[in-house]
């Protein structure tokens, strides 16, 4: 790790009012500020990694809201993923995350395999069976943590279903290739569709090329830098950039990604080309906004919106979404407040540190229901997975959706 | 730490809020002070005043020291202890506990983060005005304790023009109540006034009451360029002078106009001497007959830019250059040494030149940026730790700087507090009777010493 990152850190503490576990706990150790000094103290061999010093570290969610509040330019959170990463290269990782990080999530065949049964599981009624007996309870918290979180699956995975080129409609603007996300495909494929159609409408041809593979973020989470260095080559080659205007996606946490393969591959042609194509949905339709609003019909609804992690302090885009939420006639757009803050599902955080994930997530709900809206709406896969659960849970009345379905609905509802 | 000691405070406030492992301690061994580390013996966080009043008793008893910290931004090693001592947090007492609209006060735990007490009661239609750098995050006990002040001093005043009460844990656990709601109050000592300022020597604030005005109704935002230094610190004097009390008066140089515009690029001209930012609030009839003022004052002083901000979104835009200046400058080197001397407003002009001369002089990069209204700069010397020999070089024009601030009529801390960093320039300030006056008045609050000992003198 480069030490000069650690000593720019000037102690200031803007990150504070700002990181979810110094909300939840005021304890500097659960800071990125103390994180810092934590990993610094390390190097410098003042403390060493005990049990209770990588507890410390590992109640990061690494949603790196402390890199947009800090002043100097240090990244806390992605500093100590870093550091976690050295470390666990060495030593492994715990059965769960090996299982889900490396050897499944970033693996398409693989995970759409691996969710076949469970999608049988869901049909055949043996969810509800399993759920209404308890039987979760037998198995270790983890797992039941994770069923819980499951949604509904679609019947089948979009990557398999969706036309692999999709016609502009009206008068061809240019091309874009989408890079469908594993979660989209799998679990939110109405939402992909819609953006698929959104775009379409707007006059883009739609490529959607079936042999893509994961971005490389779970490997990333699962400190695996090779597995990433292998999807960045894989997908770079796959979208043969100059074939497109832009690659896009509706997955904040892929665009994150994908916009630093130039970054993960040392700043090779081909992938800095590719990543500075890469624009996450709501930045292609803002930039349309125009045209958009044409197709757009009333809804009266009451919105707010959740700024996942991986797309406002990842990517800096905040003022996109809002703005085509307001573009629909008739929307009581009301703003979130801590918007910006992460909801706690954090990758495979949630699972692990179920605890603060809870209680990150307990603030985001209290924040939502402040608000009065009965939708509330993201971009993210992880968040919607989330706080769908959450909000069927303890504020049925608020609906989860992606921005692009919001929109679809706009544009084909009557009136 | 005796064990029996450490034992008793978790008794008090519960064994999570007690810390001692080694890295608790670690990160409690700074705050937001340059090159200054010490780790504390044990670290708690009472949950209300009769907690902070226990401890205290329990520490005076045992002879232990004390030093209150809030979220830990002091800039003058205020918050740490160098002796091993107790480091008492009080973030988790934060609670807004009234917004009296009748009397006009607010009365908080002293670990409300000030922005907090700010959206409570702007959305009220009032305002508590100061806005201390660090306001997203200091606590308005810390910032009692520093008296802090911020962009709207020179109209406003800093939070010792608001503090009305104050509900403080004296070293021996007993609590003692001075001031309250009221406008007048001059039964005995102003022990108000005394304790603010105190740097957590004296007593540790439990509650605060603050005193809070009607917010002003608009405001109006102007960004000016000087090619000439001395054209804009003239212009600063005969706004005042002209009657005109602009809410903020910013001042950016040369040094830091570059650090910006190389971070920002948010277009500022590389050949000017200075950068003016201004802001002036109140009745509209009010500002807008101001900003005509001050327009034909920058213009008088051959400024060769002038922008009135249009719109709340354009304000925000003219005041980036002066929001960015400290991150601009913080991001030039690993290392950030950020001063606070103040001088008479009629003074600036000469204390930038002295500032860019003494910089020189010892090979040094220092931005200054700041308060212009009210003469208080933020000389800031961007350097890195590991270079003991350039660290030396700073430290030797730092002392010359303060010298001459204090031969203009200035003072050595305009609202950062003395702590440890300012301790040695002191004497030079307030001569050896302030010294005796202040010490006397340490040993009349805490003759045991303490509450945050080696602090201030």
């Amino acid at each position: 790790m480069d030490y000069v990152k650690l000593i720019n850190c000037m102690r200031c503490g803007m990150c504070l009012p700002h990181c979810p576990t110094y909300k939840e706990t005021f304890l500097e150790t659960a800071s990125p500020r103390g994180r810092v000094a934590l990993v610094r103290k390390f190097q410098e061999g003042e403390l060493v990694d005990t049990e209770q010093f990588l507890e410390y570290v590992s109640l990061c969610l690494d949603c790196q809201a402390c890199a947009s509040a800090c002043p100097c330019g240090v990244n806390a959170g992605e500093l100590v993923a870093e550091f976690r990463c050295e470390k666990k290269s060495g030593q492994g990782l715990s059965i769960i995350e090996n299982a889900i990080l490396r050897q499944l999530v970033p693996h398409p065949d693989r995970l759409e395999a691996a969710t076949a049964p469970l999608r049988l599981y869901q049909l055949s009624g043996l969810q509800k069976l399993v759920r209404s007996l308890g039987l979760m309870k037998m198995f270790p918290a983890a797992l039941g943590r994770m069923e819980s979180l499951l949604p509904t699956l679609p019947d089948a995975p979009l990557r398999k279903t969706i036309d692999e080129v999709t016609p502009a409609q009206g008068t061809e603007k240019g091309t874009v290739g989408f890079f469908l996300g594993c979660v989209m495909s799998l679990i939110f494929s109405e939402a992909s569709l819609a953006t698929v159609e959104l775009l379409s409408s707007l006059g883009y041809k739609v490529v959607t090329p079936k042999d893509q593979k994961c971005c490389g973020a779970p490997n990333m989470l699962g400190h695996d830098f090779e597995g990433v260095k292998q999807a960045a080559r894989f997908n770079t080659d796959l979208f043969e950039s100059a074939a497109y205007d832009f690659i896009v996606t509706d997955c904040g946490g892929c665009g994150a990604e994908l916009k630093k393969y130039g970054h993960h591959l040392d700043g090779e042609e081909k992938a800095t080309a590719f990543s500075s194509k890469v624009r996450d949905i709501s930045e292609i339709l803002a930039s349309e906004s125009a045209a958009l609003k044409e197709k757009l019909k009333p809804l009266n609804l009451k919105v707010t919106y959740h700024d996942p992690c991986h797309i406002a302090h990842c990517q800096g885009i905040r003022s996109q979404p809002r703005a085509l939420i307001n573009l629909i006639p008739g929307i009581d757009f009301r703003e979130l407040p801590e918007a910006d803050a992460c909801c706690g599902s954090a990758g495979t955080y949630n699972i692990e540190k179920p605890e603060m994930s809870d209680r990150v997530l307990a603030r985001k709900l209290a924040n939502v229901e402040k608000t009065g809206a009965d939708y509330l709406v993201t971009g993210n896969p992880g968040c919607l997975l989330q706080l769908k659960k959450a909000m069927a849970e303890q504020l049925p009345q608020v609906k989860v959706i992606h921005v692009t379905e919001l929109l679809q609905m706009s544009m084909n509802a009557k009136g | 730490m005796e064990k029996t000691f450490i034992k008793a405070l978790s008794d008090i406030v519960g064994e999570s809020y007690t810390l001692t492992d080694k890295e608790s301690l670690a990160c409690y061994g700074y705050d937001s002070t340059p090159e200054l580390e010490s780790k504390p013996g044990v670290v708690v966080l009472p949950g209300n005043l009769e907690e902070i009043s226990r401890i205290m008793a329990l520490a005076h008893d045992a002879g232990v020291r004390v030093t209150p910290r809030g979220s830990g931004t002091n800039l003058s090693g205020g918050s740490i202890s160098f002796d091993a001592g107790v480091i008492l947090q009080t973030s988790r007492m934060n609670r807004i506990l009234e917004i009296d609209e009748e009397n006009l006060t607010a009365t908080v735990e002293t670990g409300v983060v000030t922005s907090a007490l700010h959206r409570e009661v702007e959305a009220k239609g009032l305002f508590y005005p100061p806005d201390p750098g660090s306001m997203n995050i200091s606590t308005m006990g810390g910032n009692v304790a520093e008296n802090s002040g911020g962009l709207r001093g020179l109209k406003y005043g800093v939070t010792d023009d608001y503090v009305m009460g104050l509900k403080t844990v004296l070293a021996n656990g007993e609590l003692l109540k001075t001031g309250g709601k009221v406008v007048k109050d001059v039964a005995g000592y102003n022990l108000n006034q005394l304790l603010v300022s105190s740097e957590g020597t004296l007593g540790i604030f439990g509650e605060i009451t603050v005193k809070l005005i009607p917010k002003p109704k608009t405001k109006k935002t102007m960004l000016v360029h000087f090619p000439q230094l001395e054209m804009a610190a003239l212009t600063v004097s005969h706004i005042i002078a002209a009657r005109i009390i602009p809410a903020t008066l910013e001042f950016l140089d040369r040094v830091t106009i570059k650090c910006v515009e190389d971070y920002a690029h948010v277009g500022l001209p590389l050949d000017v001497d200075a950068v003016l930012l201004i802001e002036v609030d109140g009745h509209p009839a009010q500002v807008e007959e101001d900003a005509e003022g001050i327009r034909q004052i920058c213009e008088r002083h051959n400024c060769s830019f002038f922008q009135t901000a249009a719109s709340a979104d354009e304000a925000l835009k003219l005041a980036t250059a002066r929001r960015v200046a400290l991150s601009a400058l913080a991001r030039v080197k690993p290392t950030t040494i950020l001063e606070d001397a103040t001088v008479p407003r009629s003074c600036i002009a000469p204390m930038v030149k002295l500032i860019q001369e003494t910089a020189k002089k010892y090979n040094l990069t220092i931005g200054t940026f700041g308060h212009a209204g009210d003469g208080n700069l933020h000389p800031t010397c961007l350097t890195d730790e590991r270079d003991q020999d350039e660290i030396k070089r700073a430290h030797a024009a730092f002392g010359e700087i303060f010298d001459a601030t204090i031969a203009m009529g200035g003072t050595i801390t305009g609202e950062h507090g003395v702590g440890v960093a300012k301790k040695k320039y002191l004497p030079k300030l307030v001569g050896e009777s302030g010294i005796k006056v202040m010490r006397g008045i340490k040993g009349a609050f805490d003759p045991k010493g303490i509450l945050n000992p080696g602090k201030i003198f």
